[in-house]
């Protein structure tokens, strides 16, 4: 597979992965509105988010209890996910290439991704 | 005002956002940022955080189109990913210690640079060098675009220099919450003489996996709250989309004018606001 045919792929599935994160955060935003559609909204100042939407389990757990702000939040992560995706399938794809180079490289980034996401989570 | 207020005005200022950064180019965070923070009394951090899942949006939601048209270069953003991600991280890291007013101050002069940017930007085509870096060569970051129905080949030079910029772009991203683009398509362009549709597609590919360094890091400080960035991302989501089906028939160079003249309105109130401390 050369590097346009695995680009394409990666791309279009990138799209989904979109699509899907778009979807979870509607209905998550649907909920969160009928539910709270006159309450006040101030985010005037920096109040500290509740700690079950800040790591990744307790946002997994939230959204799986169908709680409104989970759901958006979960789709969120989804979304922060898709780079890191893509990174992923790249050093998939030159490793099927054979290019140790490259792979080095893109395991680099994908290094410092994952220390962000589980470091600060 | 309510809740339901504030997530269709929030949607339709980040629509509109979207709209016109994908029109432009230079994204929609650049927008999204100071019309939050200014016209709806959002704590600036807040702003950044919504900015930064919305970059990853379009980023995402693009990268198929780009690839098709067959002008991005994987090996270079992989490369160059090295040095954004860091700086973004690092950049993500220095926002949760500096005080909101600098950061305000900061994301102006940035702002005037975009606008600067957006209207004296002559990018022209310059002549391709095919190796004239050994860094470019060593690493093979070279390659081909399509170039009036033949595959024109290009090298990448000064690579070093490229690389501190895309520090910078990154550290830049990861402090305010935009993609930063326009600073990414600045060191690919010019520093590195590589082909203008290479770079700004290249950059677009970029500017998700930078935003996704900060993003966790502002998920865990509790900055990326989902009653805001809702809106925000659902509604630069859309514009976004919208703006890049009518590209084509777009009149660009007039639509650049009218970017530029708002993010320098609001470069002049972002500065003004973090001078005398209303943010």
């Amino acid at each position: 597979m050369d590097d346009r045919r695995l680009e394409i792929f990666i791309g279009n599935l990138l799209r989904t992965g979109v699509l899907i994160a778009g979807g979870v955060v509607t209905v998550g935003a649907l909920f969160f509105l009928a539910h709270n559609y006159s309450a006040r909204a101030d985010f005037h100042t920096f109040a500290m988010e509740s700690s079950s939407l800040r790591s990744m389990q307790s946002i997994a757990r939230s959204a799986a209890h169908l709680d409104s702000m989970g759901l958006i939040q979960f789709g969120l992560l989804l979304l922060i996910a898709t780079p890191i995706a893509r990174v992923a399938l790249a050093v998939v794809g030159f490793a099927m290439e054979r290019d140790r180079l490259y792979v080095a490289i893109s395991s680099i980034v994908l290094a410092v991704l994952l220390f962000s996401l589980l470091h600060a989570t | 005002m309510t809740i339901l207020t504030f997530t269709i005005v929030v949607w339709a200022i980040s629509a509109l956002a979207g709209f016109l950064g994908a029109l432009t180019g230079l994204g929609g965070g650049v927008i999204v940022v100071p019309a939050l923070t200014l016209a709806m009394g959002v704590d600036l951090k807040y702003a950044i955080g919504a900015s930064l899942v919305s970059v990853i949006a379009t980023s995402s939601g693009a990268a198929a189109a780009y690839v098709r048209e067959g002008y991005s270069n994987v090996r270079i953003g992989m490369f160059l990913e090295i040095a954004t991600t860091i700086g973004a991280v690092i950049g993500a890291g220095l926002a949760t210690h500096i005080s909101t007013p600098i950061i305000a101050i900061i994301f102006g002069l940035v702002l005037l640079q975009s606008a600067w940017q957006s209207v004296f930007n002559t990018s022209g085509e310059h002549p391709y060098s095919l190796e004239c870096d050994k860094w470019g060569a060593r690493l093979r970051l070279g390659g081909d675009y399509p170039l009036n129905g033949n595959r024109q080949k290009y090298g990448v030079c000064n690579v070093p220099a490229g690389l501190s910029m895309m520090f910078g772009a990154g550290a830049l991203s990861g402090l305010l919450g935009i993609g930063s683009g326009a600073v990414k398509v600045i060191a690919m362009d010019r520093t590195m003489r590589i082909p203008f549709k290479v770079s700004s597609t290249t950059s677009n590919f970029m500017i998700g996996v930078t935003a996704a360094a900060s993003a966790a890091v502002y998920l865990s400080r509790g900055y990326i709250d989902p009653r805001v960035a809702m809106p925000v991302m659902l509604g630069v989501l859309a514009g976004a989309f919208l703006g890049t089906k009518v590209l084509v028939h777009a009149p660009v160079r007039t639509l650049r004018l009218v970017f530029a003249v708002v993010i320098l309105l609001l470069a002049i109130e972002m500065i003004f606001s973090g001078a005398t401390g209303r943010v």
